[in-house]
């Protein structure tokens, strides 16, 4: 080899170590349809509760009280709507996420993805637990802002695992969460903004920027 | 007149060898499976370059079993690491000195 081709060869391998740590470390291949489905769950989620939970309870606010046996109600209904959402936006997400990665030629479960999984979950989890709490109370006003803050934490540390465009995605979602607290009463309406919009906008923007 | 090559580690003049150690610090303990995966190698071809890793001192084998399945995990050594960075330095230095 002449002298000569040593710079570019020298630069190949310093590209080659940067490509390799960062493909280790992180996980590159969350794809923004995951994001377009998980919104769109989201907004419908939020439709349903609005249209068909929500108005009525809200419509007679002032004369019921918390414990009353429609607030019993719209809570079941609510808390079954939420996990069955949260189901399909997970599972939507998962789809398009695995099969991104399938078409790369790469597994879904590796240990970027493994790393990426526990460091949202855990943020999550106690996010969970502290909405149950709260429930648990009848303390249900700060549901929709919780779930925001802890999602966009989740989000903020999962960053340093995947892409780290999700953390806008994260301090969107904690400003959402914050600007909640002072509009209670229209909390589906904040958590309509923070898990649908938000979302379907960061995916397009994925699409737009990694995979177009 | 000082040879620009020297310092470069002859180790790492192959690129899995360079994307083995790339891995292993930024990763506390990698199986063998999930190199593979990464590097995009053969089976064969990874663990020959392995075994001069390992016999250079640069990283540690651990031979672990996940239920009957062997599960071998790799680590660098307080030597790899010194080595690698030792050899970006030189890199970094080749690059500069060239431009």
């Amino acid at each position: 080899m002449s002298f000569e081709n040593q710079p570019a060869e020298q630069l190949e391998d310093v590209r080659h170590i940067r490509n390799m740590m960062e493909r280790s470390s992180r996980f590159l291949s969350l794809s923004g349809f995951s994001g377009i489905a998980a919104g769109s769950c989201a907004l419908i989620g939020a439709w349903v509760a609005d249209r068909i939970f929500f108005r009525g309870y809200y419509a007679s606010y002032n004369s019921i009280g918390y414990s009353d046996q429609s607030f019993i109600r719209l809570r079941t209904q609510l808390v079954l709507l939420a996990i069955a959402v949260f189901i399909a936006a997970l599972g939507s997400a998962f789809y398009f996420t695995w099969n991104r990665t399938r078409r790369q030629g790469a597994t879904l479960w590796n240990v970027t993805s493994r790393r990426l999984f526990w460091n949202v979950a855990i943020p999550l989890v106690a996010g969970g637990m502290f909405c149950v709490g709260m429930l648990w109370h009848n303390q249900w006003l700060f549901v929709a802002p919780a779930s925001l803050f802890f999602y966009g934490l989740a989000l903020i540390n999962a960053s340093k695992y995947t892409l780290t465009d999700i953390r806008f995605l994260g301090f969107a979602e904690v400003l959402v969460g914050f600007i909640s607290m002072f509009a209670p009463g229209y909390s589906i309406y904040f958590w309509a903004i923070g898990f649908g919009v938000l979302h379907i906008l960061y995916g397009a923007i994925m699409w737009y920027k990694y995979e177009r | 007149m000082k040879n620009p090559i020297n310092g470069l580690n002859k180790v790492f003049d192959n690129r899995v060898r360079l994307g083995v150690m790339s891995v292993l610090v930024v990763n506390d303990e990698v199986s063998f499976n999930d190199l593979k995966q990464m590097l995009e190698v053969t089976d064969g071809n990874l663990a020959t370059h392995l075994v001069s890793l390992e016999e250079n001192g640069y990283l540690k084998v651990h031979k672990g079993f996940i239920g009957r399945k062997t599960n071998t995990t790799y680590s660098v050594t307080r030597t790899g690491q010194k080595a690698f960075s030792d050899h970006i330095s030189a890199l970094e230095n080749m690059i500069k000195g060239i431009k």
